[in-house]
C-alpha cells in the first residue's frame, strides 16, 4: 500500500515537471476540432497545447469574467463576442501574425457582432431551423407555422434560450431576430405562449436525442446538431423556414491577459490553413467560413443544402447581435414568463 | 408470513428506486444502437472507443492528477489534525471540532463560490492547483472524521506503555500509534479520493487551464445528447467509485464510514 502512494506521488510530480515546451491553452466546445489538429500543431511548432472544454457561452463568459481564466484562445458565439468585446475582455488581434485571414470568405469578415473584425475570426458556422422527422411528418414543412400546428401537439421542441427561443415568433411577425422594441417583443411573447401547449420540451441539448429517437418530430435546432441526428436517423431532414431565421457563428478569440498572444495568433493562423480548416469541418460536420478550405470539404457535406444553403436562403438569415442591456432584460423576463406559465 | 413478503417487497422496491436508473445507464452502455431508447444488441465498442479518445483520456489524467495530490495532502493534514485534537484538551475544543466537520455539510455551491471568490481575490491563477487546494479543503474534514473516530477507539495506555519502555515520541508514533490508526488513515484517504473523483460542482467553479476533470468532460459532452459513450464513461466512474468505497469499508467497517458520511 505504501509503495503505491510513493509511485503515485512520483507520477504526479513527474507529470507536472519535465515538459519545457512553451504552452498554449485552448478553451473549446467539446469535440469541436479534428483529432489531428492539435497534435499536428504541437509537433510543427514545438509547443504543448492544453485543451479544456466548456458547454455554453455563459460558461466561457463566467470563467473569463472572474479574471482568473488564463486561456490563450477560446471560442464564443457571435453575440457573446460582442458582449465580451464591449466589456474589454478580448485582445485586439494583430493580423500581421495572421496572414491566412485572406482565406476567410469575405462574407464572414466584419460581421455585425464584430463590425471591424478586430477581435474575432469565424471558425465554424451554421443555421437555425427545424429538424423534421419525415417518417411522422408527411407534409412538406417550410414555415415556422408548423410549430403552431395542433397535429403535432407534444411532438415539438423549441430551443431553450431567451434569444433563440423567440426567433420563430419574431420572424413570423416580420421582426428582426435582434428586435429591441418592447412592444414588438411583447407580441412575440404572446405568440410563443399560444404555442406552448404543443411543446414537448424547451431544450438546447436534449432535443437532439428526442429527435433521434422519434419522440419529437419537429425540433427547432441548430444545423450542426440536426446534422448529427441525420447521420444516425435518415428520416430526419433540416429545413430553414421561409420567414427567415438566423445564422450562428463560433469565433476564435484571444482573451485579455493571454501571456502567449503571438503564439496564440500563430495558432489562429494555422487553423485558417486550407487543409486544417477542411479537416475540422469534415470532422464536426459544421460549415466552414474558410473559402480556401471549402473545396477540400467532403462532397457529402459540400453538396448538402442544409449545411451550405443557396444564396436566396442565405439572404433570409440574420446574425445575432447583442441587443444591449435594456432589451436583454426584456428578453430574459419574457423567456422566463414563457417557460413558467 | 404476509408481513414478511411485504417487507421483502418493500426492500426490493427501495433497492430498485436507488439503483434502477444506474442499472439502465450501465445496460445502455453496452447497447449497439446509438439512439438510446431501444436495445438492439450487445457491444463493448463504446468502451473500446473511450480508450482511443484523446479528450477523455486527458480528462481522466486530469482527474488523477488532481485526485491523488489532493488526497495525499488532505490525508496528512487531516490525520495530524485528528491527532492534535485527540491529544489536547482546551476550552472550546468541541466547537473547533465541529468547525472541522463543517465543510462536509456546507452546501457545495456555497463552498464553490467562496473558493472562486477567494482565488480571484488572492489572484491565484485557476488551474490544477486551485482545484487541488479546493479538494483538500473539503477532504481534510472527511479524513479528520474517520481518523478521529479511530483514535477514540484506541487504548491510550498503549502509547503510555511504549513511552514507559523508553520509546521516543517518534518511535511511539511510528511503531504503536500509526499501525493502530492506519486502517482509519487508509479508509480516510480512499474516501477522500472518491469524493475528489466524483466532484463536479467545485471543480467546475475552480478549474482553469488544464484541469478539465472527467465529470466536467462528461458534462460538456451532454451538448451532443446522452450518447452511449457518456454511459460508458459514467459506468466506469461508478465502478471505480464502488471499488474504492468497498475498500474503504473493508478497512474501517460500514458503520464508521456510514457515520462519517452521515455526519
Amino acid at each position: 500500500m505504501k509503495h503505491l502512494w510513493i509511485v503515485a506521488g512520483i507520477l504526479a510530480v513527474a507529470s507536472c515537471a519535465g515538459d519545457t515546451r512553451p504552452t498554449l491553452s485552448f478553451y473549446n466546445w467539446s469535440y469541436y476540432i479534428a483529432d489531428t489538429t492539435i497534435p499536428d500543431f504541437e509537433s510543427e511548432f514545438g509547443v504543448k497545447v492544453i485543451y479544456d472544454n466548456f458547454s455554453s457561452n455563459d460558461e466561457v463568459f463566467a470563467k473569463l469574467k472572474t479574471g482568473a481564466g488564463g486561456y490563450d484562445v477560446t471560442m464564443p458565439s457571435d453575440y457573446m463576442v460582442e458582449i465580451m468585446a464591449k466589456q474589454g475582455m478580448l485582445e485586439a488581434l494583430d493580423f500581421g501574425n495572421i496572414p491566412n485571414i485572406e482565406n476567410l470568405d469575405p462574407r464572414f469578415r466584419n460581421l455585425p457582432f464584430d463590425p471591424e473584425g478586430r477581435f474575432s475570426i469565424p471558425y465554424q458556422w451554421g443555421t437555425t431551423g427545424i429538424g423534421v422527422n419525415t417518417k411522422f411528418v408527411k407534409e412538406t414543412i417550410d414555415s415556422w407555422n408548423a410549430l403552431w400546428d395542433p397535429k403535432y401537439k407534444g411532438r415539438i421542441s423549441v430551443i431553450d434560450n431567451m434569444r433563440s427561443g423567440l426567433v420563430p415568433a419574431l420572424r413570423l411577425l416580420g421582426h428582426s431576430v435582434n428586435e429591441t422594441d418592447p412592444a414588438k417583443l411583447q407580441a412575440a411573447r404572446d405568440l410563443m405562449l399560444s404555442q406552448k401547449e404543443f411543446v414537448r420540451t424547451y431544450s438546447s441539448d436534449t432535443y437532439i436525442d428526442l429527435l433521434k429517437s422519434g419522440d419529437v418530430w419537429l425540433a427547432m435546432g441548430w444545423s450542426g446538431d440536426i446534422y448529427q441526428v441525420m447521420k444516425e436517423n435518415p428520416d430526419v431532414i433540416f429545413i430553414i423556414p421561409k420567414e427567415g431565421s438566423y445564422a450562428w457563428v463560433d469565433n476564435l478569440v484571444i482573451p485579455k491577459g493571454s501571456k502567449n498572444k503571438a503564439l496564440a495568433e500563430s495558432f489562429l493562423n494555422y487553423l485558417l490553413r486550407p487543409q486544417v480548416g477542411a479537416d475540422i469541418s469534415n470532422f464536426t460536420g459544421y460549415s466552414t467560413p474558410n473559402r480556401a478550405s471549402f473545396p477540400l470539404v467532403l462532397d457529402s457535406l459540400k453538396n448538402d443544402p442544409s449545411l451550405y444553403p443557396p444564396q436566396d436562403v442565405l439572404d433570409r438569415l440574420e446574425f445575432l447581435k447583442d441587443v444591449g442591456s435594456d432589451a436583454t432584460a426584456v428578453y430574459s423576463r419574457i423567456w422566463n414568463e414563457i417557460k413558467s406559465q | 408470513m404476509k408481513s414478511r413478503i411485504a417487507l421483502h417487497l418493500n426492500a426490493w422496491m427501495v433497492y430498485g428506486f436507488i439503483y434502477a436508473p444506474i442499472l439502465i445507464l450501465v445496460v445502455f452502455s453496452f447497447n449497439q444502437e446509438r439512439i438510446n431508447a431501444v436495445w438492439t444488441g450487445f457491444t463493448v465498442d463504446w468502451y473500446l472507443k473511450l480508450f482511443t479518445d484523446g479528450e477523455i483520456l486527458s480528462a481522466l489524467m486530469n482527474s488523477l492528477l488532481i485526485g491523488i495530490p489532493s488526497t495525499l495532502i488532505a490525508t496528512v493534514l487531516g490525520t495530524l489534525a485528528a491527532l492534535g485534537m485527540h491529544r489536547t484538551r482546551f476550552r472550546g475544543k468541541q466547537l473547533f471540532e465541529s468547525i472541522l466537520y463543517l465543510p462536509i455539510v456546507i452546501p457545495e455551491i456555497v463552498m464553490a463560490v467562496s473558493l472562486l471568490t477567494f482565488y480571484v481575490w488572492v489572484q491565484l491563477q485557476l488551474g490544477s492547483v486551485s482545484v487541488i487546494l479546493a479538494h483538500v479543503t473539503f477532504n481534510i474534514s472527511f479524513v479528520f472524521v474517520i481518523v478521529a473516530a479511530r483514535l477514540s477507539d484506541m487504548d491510550d495506555r498503549l502509547e503510555d506503555a511504549a513511552r514507559d519502555l523508553g520509546a521516543t515520541g517518534w518511535q511511539t508514533f511510528r511503531h504503536v500509534t500509526f499501525p493502530l490508526i492506519s486502517p482509519g488513515v487508509i479508509a480516510g484517504a480512499l474516501l477522500a479520493f472518491t469524493i475528489s473523483w466524483d466532484d463536479f460542482l467545485i471543480a467546475f467553479f475552480t478549474a482553469g487551464v488544464g484541469s478539465t476533470t472527467l465529470p466536467m468532460k462528461v458534462y460538456s459532452m451532454i451538448k451532443f445528447g446522452v450518447s452511449p459513450e457518456i454511459n460508458a464513461v459514467s459506468t466506469i466512474m461508478i465502478l471505480f467509485t464502488m471499488i474504492l468505497m468497498l475498500l474503504a469499508l473493508r478497512f474501517e467497517g460500514i458503520t464508521k464510514t456510514a457515520k462519517t458520511l452521515g455526519s
